[in-house]
């Protein structure tokens, strides 16, 4: 298997499974298995070791690979148990000296994309019929614990001395940045004074206790262990449809260039303007009419229009936020034929209920949800030969701001922007709703005028008045509004964007996933940066030294 | 339940008048109770055994001896007297006065190293538990089973300050010590080495010369606590501790002697020959001192650690003789050689010594350990026979750290797998050399009668003959 080359310094996400480091994929019948066994020496980034099955970004990387690749390619599976390859440790969560060489914008990044990969595992849960067990064979703490969590049912063995933790707090003065808290009390149901006492005891809980409070589902003796987990996760498989004979679709390597312009798909697209620090996104919908029959979709399989550009667009913004930090601002592009795109969206809405379209759907919810985390401000222009229609109006639903361009004296000219039933439920975002729900405020008025839009090619005028788009500059204006638009916000600070843009992109009511999110960027995200914790005497920065941390005690 | 508890718990810790202790034991000693009887040595419960029982802290009461049923034996609590004005003497608190309480932020590390060493000694009652079968005396029974009850009160030191310091979680802790097994898969005690079986009385007496050294210098770095009721606990525990390793040095001594004199009966270092005259060759016994001092090795813990830096800043575990060491006893900057493999070869590095304090530890102990194996080879020589025991190199067969992914030969120099496979039998016991000293063990119950393979000691327990019913079986 070979991969697209790229620069040396630069963090790319291909994977496959006869490469990995750190996890073992067996497939048996209708129950994966997957073996995390972490190689110390191999860090995505060198200066520290991964001790312990602690993680890294190169780990949690093999570990999203893993789950598209039973996704994708192994349909036969309905349940998925996720346990050690060690003897005694599950796993001990991030690797802190790995935490404490990063900088603050590694960190983050890091912690969002487990945390999507953890959103991952629930989605598939949620939408596709895959049930996950956590089958914490030894030590679960931290991060370990949290991957765990995400996980439909956890057990632990009971050695009488393995135990889930999540000392973050009392090791690390830091918050457990991949939602452990969260699930804790929202999915979990811990009562709030247990999950005090429990996230911030440093040895954590073994199996007894830890059922009693709700931390595991259950557990088992070392000798009843395998069998328990074997036994759970068959009868968790014959729960799913997916179905049992199902031919798997590769996911055969992305094809892309990077070059100094930026990264290069067949359907997307990137050219970055470092000097202006954005990034313009380009997405091109099929060029002729893409497979419509179950037959004709499996045969294209990675080469089908949908699932070829979800799984570029999500390799472009995962590069682009490893990789692009300053680029601060994505100008959201589409072109191409909407006919093709409706009819795209018609053939995904007609087969849903097929295992590989409902997988397809999924990858689109999944890399739209990434688009709406991501900590970079959205702009889509709607310019001439654009080509918002259906699933590629999310893109537009998704931005910060949009702008359509008028053109009053040749209205015929105007590029054009059509919903259809995908825009009305298929790809919610994390917080539940779906995107014209979230953007009008679940308002019944403006949600019905839209749908009844629906098929109908709208121009600048009717988008407007829709509400769809925030602008509609005619072509005299164009340029220069845009370029004032895009000048300006380059200017502005780009942590007051992320936090502004973060707070009105999910708008009211919160869901676990937006409180996961949420929670990271304020708490766990502030306490990163504050000197008690990577101070030179804070709590990160000295653990491992045998140094004690000296706190600022004053309360903020 | 009225108990006396100064009677029936030899103590120094006013336990008749602390509630909160009684409390704790009147659950606990009768489980204690059921443990050994499970678990203690096997079918021997009614032997009347002459054993030394510490009934007072005093010069004259450590060390009182009598005849005693084992399961009637007085597991006593004593911690050494309070040394007035006591401080921390390393580390961030290094001049404040020792804690005569838990400090709450330290609890879970302190626990944490009280059971992990509390859960060593229930471990090798249990690991030996089948050996009083096969005894080479009743000499060698009794210092078996002297070896095991102290154990035992081991146990109870160290269940006395998980009962009176940690509340609720020490008294959970203190039940989960008799409810883990040694070599149970599905119930393991805490430490890989104290889960192997101990086979054979060689494998006994080289645990007690080795293994139970780990221990003496794991208590030795306890004994130097800030947590005042630790150190005079574990410095209580080392007079007993001493005993087990002169029963493991003494006990290989004997087994050399003897087989040396074979040798020159018959004037051969034949292998096949000294075995065919029943006793155990040298460099089988070579073997066994490569395995259990590796084994051993392991027990200090990985080469460069966080948690052992963590428990020497915080004031909960020093240095051997960490008052005589002649430095700042705080050791911010300063370094310590460690070993690593790379480039085919053992290099050394300096790691933070904070770092390397289990580096340190395992150093002093090789130390101490080599030692012994020169007054070994004393007797050897003082037999006129050409052979030298030595310890393997500390990298030799390790398990933990980062030594442990290489392969490495006694004389310290890195392999290849082909070599090691082509090789490892020669440097460590093989399932065959097990079989034969198995072969050997076989019950000797007459006083004044010694297996053939060891050697008698040259005098008695107590100033007693070495002919003395030192075991009454009943």
């Amino acid at each position: 298997m070979t991969y697209p080359e790229a620069p040396p310094q630069t963090i790319i996400y291909d994977r496959h499974p006869d490469q990995y480091k750190h996890w073992r994929l067996t497939c048996a019948g209708p129950v994966a298995t997957l073996h995390l066994d972490i190689n110390e020496d191999a860090g995505i980034k060198p200066g520290y070791k991964l001790k312990l099955n602690s993680y890294d970004l190169g780990v949690d990387i093999e570990f999203h690979d893993a789950l598209q690749r039973i996704r994708f390619e192994h349909p036969e599976v309905r349940s998925v148990v996720i346990t050690s390859g060690r003897e005694r440790i599950f796993c001990s969560g991030a690797n802190i000296f790995m935490l404490g060489l990063s900088t603050h914008a590694w960190k983050v990044n890091f912690c969002k994309f487990t945390n999507e990969t953890r959103n991952g595992i629930e989605d598939s849960s949620r939408h596709s019929g895959l049930k996950f067990i956590a089958a914490c064979n030894g030590t679960t703490a931290g991060g370990g614990y949290e991957m765990a969590l995400a996980c439909d049912e956890i057990i632990l063995v009971d050695d009488r001395s393995s135990a889930v933790s999540l000392p973050e707090v009392p090791l690390l003065g830091v918050l457990p940045g991949t939602g452990g808290l969260t699930r804790v009390t929202d999915k979990r149901r811990v009562r709030r004074d247990h999950a005090d006492i429990f996230c911030t005891l440093t040895e954590g809980i073994r199996a007894q206790r830890a059922k009693e409070w709700r931390l595991i589902d259950d557990f088992a003796k070392p000798q009843q262990f395998a069998e328990k987990v074997q036994q759970r996760a068959e009868q968790l498989a014959e729960q799913s449809d997916r179905p049992q004979d199902g031919k798997g679709v590769a996911l055969t390597p992305i094809k892309r260039g990077i070059d100094d312009a930026g990264y290069h798909y067949e359907t997307v697209d990137v050219t970055i303007d470092r000097n202006a620090r954005q990034a313009t996104l380009a997405i091109a919908a099929p060029a002729a009419k893409a497979a419509d029959d179950i037959d004709s979709i499996l045969a294209a399989g990675a080469d089908w229009w949908p699932l070829k550009m979800a799984r570029e667009l999500d390799d472009a913004i995962l590069m682009l936020r490893t990789n692009d930090l300053e680029i601060g601002t994505w100008i959201l592009k589409t072109s191409g034929d909407a006919q093709h795109l409706l009819a795209v969206d018609a053939t995904l809405a007609k087969h849903r209920q097929h295992w590989f379209v409902r997988e397809v759907i999924g990858m689109l919810r999944r890399t739209l949800a990434r688009l709406d985390v991501t900590s970079r401000t959205l702009i889509a222009l709607v310019d001439q030969g654009s080509c918002f229609a259906g699933t590629l109006a999310e893109l537009l639903l998704a931005a910060d701001r949009s702008y359509m361009l008028a053109l009053p004296d040749s209205p015929d000219q105007e590029a054009k922007i059509t919903l259809t039933e995908m825009n009305f439920g298929s790809y919610p975002m994390v917080n539940g709703r779906y995107r014209i729900a979230a953007r009008f405020y679940d308002e019944e008025g403006p949600i019905a005028a839209a749908k009844a839009s629906a098929g109908k090619a709208l121009g600048a005028v009717d988008a407007s008045a829709l509400g769809l788009v925030t602008a509609t500059p005619d072509d005299l204006d164009w340029d220069d509004e845009i370029r004032i638009v895009l000048e300006e916000r380059a200017s502005l600070s780009p942590d007051a964007l992320t936090a502004m843009e973060a707070n009105l992109r999910f708008g009211p009511g919160e869901t676990m996933e937006t409180r996961v999110f949420g929670r990271l960027s304020a708490w766990q995200n502030w306490i990163f940066i504050r000197p008690n914790a990577v101070g030179e005497t804070g709590a990160l920065k000295v653990f491992g030294s045998g140094n004690k941390a000296i706190f600022n005690r004053e309360r903020v | 339940m009225s108990i006396d508890y100064n009677q029936k718990i030899p103590n120094n810790v006013n336990l008749g008048e602390n509630k909160t202790l009684q409390r704790a034991l009147e659950h606990w000693q009768p489980e204690f109770i059921n443990w050994w009887k499970d678990m203690g040595p096997d079918d021997s419960q009614s032997f009347d055994v002459y054993l030394r029982t510490a009934v007072s802290v005093d010069p004259g009461g450590w060390a009182h001896f009598d005849y005693v049923k084992m399961p009637d034996y007085r597991w006593g609590i004593f911690l050494n007297p309070a040394e007035e004005g006591r401080k921390v003497n390393f580390g961030a608190h290094k001049g404040e006065a020792a804690w005569q309480e838990v400090p709450g932020e330290y609890r879970s590390n302190l626990r944490r190293l009280i059971v992990t060493q509390g859960d060593t000694e229930p471990a090798s009652v249990e690991q030996q538990r089948h050996l009083g079968l096969t005894c080479p005396s009743l000499y060698d029974m009794r210092n078996l089973f002297q070896v095991n009850v102290e154990e035992g009160r081991h146990l109870w030191a160290m269940v006395y300050l998980l009962h009176a310091y940690f509340g609720r979680d020490g008294r959970e802790e203190a039940e989960a010590l008799l409810e883990r097994r040694s070599g149970d898969a599905d119930n393991p005690r805490i430490l890989g080495a104290f889960n192997e079986s101990t086979p054979d009385w060689l494998s006994f007496f080289m645990f007690t010369y080795f293994t139970d050294r780990d221990g003496k210098y794991q208590l030795c770095s306890l004994a130097e606590s800030g947590f005042d009721p630790l150190a005079r606990t574990c410095k209580f525990m080392l007079t007993e501790e001493a005993h087990h390793m002169f029963v493991g040095e003494s006990g290989v001594g004997r087994v050399i002697q003897r087989t040396c004199e074979v040798m020159n009966q018959l004037k051969t270092d034949d292998v096949a020959k000294i075995r065919a005259a029943g006793v155990i060759d040298l460099p089988t016994i070579q073997r066994y001192l490569n395995f259990h001092f590796s084994v051993t090795m392991d027990l200090f813990g990985a080469d460069v650690s966080s948690n052992a830096a963590t428990f020497y800043n915080t004031g909960l575990k020093g240095r051997y003789e960490e008052t005589k060491q002649d430095d700042d006893h705080q050791l911010s900057d300063a370094t310590y050689p460690v070993l690593e493999v790379g480039d085919g070869k053992i290099l050394t590095i300096q790691a933070p010594y904070l770092n390397a304090l289990n580096e340190r530890l395992r150093d002093d102990y090789v130390r101490d350990a080599v030692s012994g194996i020169e007054r070994w080879n004393k007797i050897i020589q003082k037999q006129g026979i050409p052979f030298t025991l030595a310890a393997p190199h500390k990298a030799f067969n390790r398990k933990i750290g980062p030594l442990s992914a290489a392969k490495i030969s006694p004389a310290g120099k890195v392999l290849s797998e082909g070599e090691w496979t082509h090789h490892h039998k020669e440097w460590l016991p093989s399932v065959e050399d097990r079989a034969f000293v198995s072969s050997l063990m076989g019950r000797v119950d007459q006083p004044g009668k010694y297996a053939n393979w060891i050697a008698p000691p040259a005098r008695g327990i107590n100033n007693q003959p070495i002919d003395f019913e030192y075991v009454r079986f009943n």
